[in-house]
């Protein structure tokens, strides 16, 4: 049974052909879903307090760029991340952060909010507005890299790559709070991301690296 | 998950009102951490979701004379990392900073910790309709139980899952809960309830009250405290058992002992005898072993989880120890 459901959401959060066919206007994510079929429309931040909102159209702020989406509220950010359309129809299609456990638990879905690592997962896309949220795809400069991401590269900090999104911006938080961690600062730092290949080592010392070329 | 409708409270007074008195009808939400959880496990299908982040003033901590006041938006990271608390409130600290992972504490709050509901298998499967949720059955008394209860248990064998509980009862914290008919503050550990007065809830709150702010009394000069928490693999996870110990010293004796144990019991658990085998005692190491052998004496077992009962009497001479 819980397979199941889990199947129901995952058609209900992601965009499919059938689910978009069977009904529109149904879907968990609005955002998912061209604007033109969407009904209830009002802006969560303009809401009255107290209002019940069933829908709603919302700011966010994302990698320095405001993105309006219309969304339910069991919408999550990470939902909007990949899958979203804003309300002209572009696809934020920001598919850094990795739906993998989608409880909290392995940190793929990693991002800053207000340069705090988060899990995009756990967090409502409605509970994001007014936010500063950065994903991995926000911490390059142009085509220069973040030094974490440098690192990660260079100590070859990555096999099958899936976990890497998640590792990057949870590193790049750690440092981001203590410039310079030392070796059980680092393994505690990141004890919410989870690397099935087992490339820790590798990991750990790219951030060392990261560290040192940040000048920690 | 199911879809609800999202509702902003405006004030603390306005909440009780917009949380109405069916459980199942209306959830808070703060961080979010525990309460996405259990939507999308379909273990809660609430019609409406009442926002507390748009209540301003609960997300501060207050530190003066007369003690410690942290609103129930406070985040877990921001306690771990409050330099007061570091270093008269030791406790209070490392037990935040034991919570999950870095993720989930820039995230969770110190409210939504002590309301979290239990973290037992069986209620936690969607499948299962268990004592917790209104059925007739704890499945943990003749199934798997290695997570479960060595004190208080019956009928339900869950075992508290917060951290900072233990570690705000040792520090003599008081809560202040906010309902329709106004205010009401108790100590925290009168807020919580054993399974044999309520099997369904953990704590004493109806449906339309809220946790809004905790207190902690400043510690008298010389108190030393720690927070030892026990974990059954190397990376974050809930405690196996825990202890949260706060000594008023008197040079090298103890005139005052507190012992709050995690992840035993339904509820966090005072041990007063290993209280009283520490009070008005030297600390030595065999006052420090006394105490453990006192603290599981009564300790009841169920099939699976008998390695708690030495493992929580270890943990109490260890955390003993290190306050010596």
């Amino acid at each position: 049974m819980s397979k199941e459901k889990d199947k129901d959401q995952t058609q209900e959060t992601s965009i499919s052909r059938r689910s978009f066919l069977k009904g529109v206007g149904t879907s968990a994510v609005a955002a998912s879903v061209a604007p033109s079929v969407l009904i209830n429309a009002e802006t969560a931040a303009e809401a009255q307090m107290g209002e019940e909102i069933t829908r709603a159209k919302i700011k966010l702020n994302i990698n320095d760029k405001t993105h309006e989406v219309e969304v339910e509220p069991r919408t999550t950010l990470l939902n909007v991340l990949r899958d979203g359309f804003d309300t002209s129809g572009n696809r934020l299609d920001l598919t850094g952060a990795k739906p993998i456990c989608e409880r909290g638990e392995c940190g793929g879905c990693t991002v800053q909010i207000d340069g705090k690592a988060i899990c995009s997962c756990m967090t409502l896309a409605i509970d994001a507005q007014g936010k500063q949220i950065t994903t991995v795809e926000g911490i390059a400069n142009g085509d220069q890299l973040h030094p974490v991401q440098e690192a990660f590269v260079e100590h070859d900090a990555l096999m099958c790559g899936f976990c890497t999104p998640g590792f990057v911006v949870a590193s790049k938080s750690l440092l981001d709070q203590n410039p310079s961690p030392s070796h059980e600062e680092i393994k505690e730092g990141l004890v919410g991301n989870i690397c099935r290949c087992g490339t820790y080592p590798f990991i750990f010392e790219a951030v060392k690296a990261a560290s040192r070329k940040m000048g920690g | 998950m199911e879809n609800f409708a999202y509702v902003n409270a405006a004030e603390v007074e306005q909440v009780p009102s917009l949380l109405g008195d069916d459980w199942n009808e209306t959830k808070i939400i703060a961080g979010g951490t525990d309460l996405l959880g259990e939507l999308k496990e379909y273990i809660e299908t609430p019609k409406k979701v009442v926002n507390l982040k748009s209540i301003p003033g609960l997300n501060e901590i207050k530190a003066d004379a007369a003690g410690l006041t942290i609103g129930a938006l406070v985040t877990l990271s921001d306690i771990a990392a409050h330099p007061t608390i570091q270093h008269h409130y030791t406790v209070l600290a490392e037990a935040a900073e034991s919570v999950a992972s870095p993720q989930i504490r820039n995230a969770g709050t110190l409210g939504g910790n002590l309301c979290q509901r239990p973290r037992c298998w069986y209620y936690r499967s969607p499948d299962i309709i268990c004592l917790k949720k209104g059925g007739d059955t704890c499945y943990a008394v003749e199934g798997l139980n290695k997570y479960h209860a060595i004190f208080g248990g019956g009928p339900v064998y869950i075992v508290h899952p917060s951290d900072t509980a233990p570690a705000l009862i040792a520090l003599g914290a008081t809560v202040k809960i906010v309902g329709p008919n106004g205010e009401r503050a108790m100590p925290l550990e009168d807020f919580f309830v054993l399974p044999d007065v309520n099997p369904q809830r953990e704590n004493v709150l109806e449906p339309n009250e809220v946790l809004t702010e905790v207190h902690v009394p400043q510690p008298k000069a010389g108190t030393k405290s720690t927070y030892l928490k026990v974990r059954e693999r190397a990376s974050f996870d809930f405690a196996l058992s825990s202890v949260a110990a706060h000594f008023e010293m008197n040079g090298g004796t103890c005139s005052k002992a507190s012992i709050v144990l995690g992840g035993v019991a339904p509820i966090p658990w005072r041990s007063k005898e290993a209280e009283a085998a520490l009070n008005g005692k030297r600390i030595t190491d065999a006052v420090a072993k006394q105490a453990g052998e006192a603290a599981v004496a009564n300790a009841e077992p169920m099939t699976d989880n008998g390695y708690k009962v030495p493992l929580t009497r270890n943990i109490i001479s260890r955390a003993t120890m290190s306050l010596a």
